[in-house]
């Protein structure tokens, strides 16, 4: 075949490629012509809905909107950046320095451990429905199946559902790991991870669907059919008081570490601590606007409230400490801010800048009476704080939302939808919301506190809990990780 | 010859430094250390735990003198350490059998 015979055939080839592509294109835009296109005031009305975060109707349905998606992921990226470097150097600066890269090591670990859960069936427990059960989610969404860039119109109509699963999940990483700092410096790494994954599936799992769950028991805001018409924005029952609460009850069970009480157990750098608290501090706004689950006028709320509770917190804590010892300490300040953050937490989409002021305040009080009366009269050996601040600073938040939380920041609190139905509506427009909120405060409690007790002693018996008294004096560092933190 | 060793306040090394330069002294040896006398420790409180610190940090300065410059390097010290506080410190004199310079090998005198 000549050179000019194989350029013959080719175009020929072409051509008819051509062709058989048009009459393709033809049959696929006389089955579009079939459907009827949504006329000009149906795509003003979905665009309407983007800017008003609703319900798009049919022109713009399962299309996730760019500006909310671009803060969903930005949020996402801040609530990883609070475990991970943030907690990690809170919790890492208050140990002694023999114990710097366990603590490092068990955020590391958990955040690995927790996505693998995440993905395999945390999601699809906590957000899934196919059970229809007010307790636990489903199955649908195991391994992320069907879990696609198309929102899932249950939680949000504007976001990726891909997107809203990873920010869920930022938060399922750092409640495991709060509780590390109840019981830093004593316990086996290989406990630790066995605790968390069970922990994860009988405490969490079935707490966050029941508060966050479009069937959930308590979701009073989402679930017209809640039997507890109960709210917590960003999870302060969730999160907050679940880690703090099985916190205590795993220190208790795991005992002091040697020498409590005798040695000094100082933090090895408050400077580490520092850095990490001014971290949690930048990526709470991305747990608390974002858990507005679009960049709406109730994200906007919840990021000024969280402003305030934390700075007026801080400060407060810090000026209580000047006042009744003399010195103002950064670790004052500091637990103070971390407490204010905690607080906040299940109000910070509910709440005005006042009730914002007050939770502040509170915040600065209630938890420093926690961490040096409390503390000082039971003398448990929360190591660094987790029950003193998240468990009381997320049983204080969780009440207090039950006082202050206004329709007039959030209409969704006396939706037609729902919260009238559920009874949510009337319990704000008449008050007595803190009674819902005290029992969704006690189904935390119960749960958390029996799910750790009967958890703690499988692990026991299954792996142990401490190390060999040896190795914990060596320090975790060595011969659990087999490294040094400062090599000088 | 005589050894002396200086234990002061850490913030007073570089006025201590400079009075014993003024006064002929041409090396010393500066540590950080930490001990206590009759300043005792201090409290730290971390939240609700409260801790006696009992070492307290200060700097020890060793040099070496011949007899002669010895009590002028005494009063160079006090002069520039003492704040009339508890936790000044305290000198050390004892006499020094021999000094050795490993460079040159010299013995003695010669090698202060």
């Amino acid at each position: 075949m000549n050179h000019s015979c194989l350029r013959k055939t080719l175009r020929q080839l072409t051509v008819a490629g051509a062709l058989f592509a048009l009459a393709l294109g033809l049959s696929a835009r006389a089955e579009v012509a079939k459907i009827v296109p949504p006329t000009a005031d149906e795509r003003l009305a979905a665009l309407e809905a983007y800017v008003n975060n609703t319900d798009p109707g049919k022109s713009l349905a399962l299309t996730p909107g760019p500006g909310h998606n671009a803060w969903m992921m930005t949020s996402a990226a801040l609530v990883l950046f609070m475990t991970l470097p943030g907690l990690a150097l809170f919790y890492g600066g208050l140990v002694r320095k023999k114990n710097v890269l366990s603590v490092l090591a068990q955020c590391l670990g958990i955040t690995g451990l927790v996505t693998i859960l995440w993905w395999a069936c945390g999601y699809s427990l906590v957000f899934g429905t196919s059970y229809g059960s007010p307790f636990i989610g489903g199955t649908e969404f195991l391994f992320l199946s069907g879990v696609t860039s198309a929102p899932n119109t249950n939680y949000a109509y504007w976001v990726s559902q891909n997107v809203f699963a990873m920010f869920q999940m930022m938060f399922a990483i750092i409640t495991p790991a709060l509780i590390v700092g109840a019981i830093a410096e004593r316990m086996k790494f290989n406990a630790i991870l066995l605790f968390v994954t069970l922990w994860m599936m009988v405490v969490y799992f079935p707490l966050a669907h029941m508060v966050w769950g479009a069937t959930g028991w308590m979701n009073g805001v989402w679930n017209a059919a809640a039997v507890i018409p109960a709210i917590d924005f960003a999870g302060g029952t969730v999160v907050h008081m679940s880690s703090g609460w099985s916190a205590l009850v795993l220190c208790l069970i795991l005992g002091p570490r040697i020498g409590f009480g005798r040695e000094k157990m100082a933090p090895h750098s408050l400077v580490l601590c520092m850095v990490g608290t001014g971290m949690l501090y930048v990526g709470w706004y991305g747990f608390n606007a974002g858990s507005a689950v679009a960049s709406d006028g109730i994200a906007a709320n919840a990021f000024t409230t969280t402003t305030l509770a934390a700075a007026v917190a801080g400060f407060t804590w810090g000026m209580v400490e000047k006042v009744t010892r003399g010195h103002a300490s950064v670790l004052g300040f500091c637990s103070g801010i971390v407490a204010g953050l905690v607080v906040i937490t299940p109000a910070a989409g509910f709440v005005n800048a006042a009730g914002a002021v007050l939770i502040g305040v509170l915040a600065g009080v209630v938890p420093f009476l926690a961490c040096t009366r409390l503390k000082a009269v039971f003398k448990y050996d929360d190591a660094l704080d987790t029950f003193g601040v998240h468990a009381v600073g997320g049983t204080l938040g969780a009440l207090l939302t039950g006082f202050l939380a206004t329709a007039d920041v959030n209409s969704n609190l006396v939706s037609a939808a729902y919260a009238e139905k559920n009874g949510l509506a009337a319990l704000i427009k008449h008050g007595g919301l803190w009674v819902a909120q005290l029992k969704a405060i006690g189904v935390t409690l119960v749960l958390s506190v029996v799910g750790t007790i009967v958890l703690a002693y499988l692990v026991k018996a299954l792996v142990g809990l401490r190390p060999a008294p040896e190795a914990e004096q060596q320090g975790l560092d060595i011969t659990d990780h087999g490294e040094e933190g400062y090599i000088l | 010859m005589k050894l002396i060793t200086a234990i002061i306040k850490p913030f007073k090394l570089d006025s201590v430094k400079e009075a014993l330069t003024a006064v002929g002294v041409e090396g010393m040896t500066v540590s950080e250390v930490k001990g206590f006398g009759r300043q005792k420790g201090h409290t730290e409180v971390y939240r609700g735990s409260e801790y006696t610190v009992d070492f307290l940090p200060k700097v020890k300065i060793e040099i070496v003198v011949s007899d002669e410059i010895k009590d002028k390097v005494v009063t160079a010290i006090i002069g520039a350490a003492k704040t009339g506080k508890i936790g000044d410190g305290k000198i050390f004199v004892v006499p020094l059998e021999d000094v050795v310079r490993i460079r040159t090998e010299e013995h003695g005198d010669q090698a202060v």
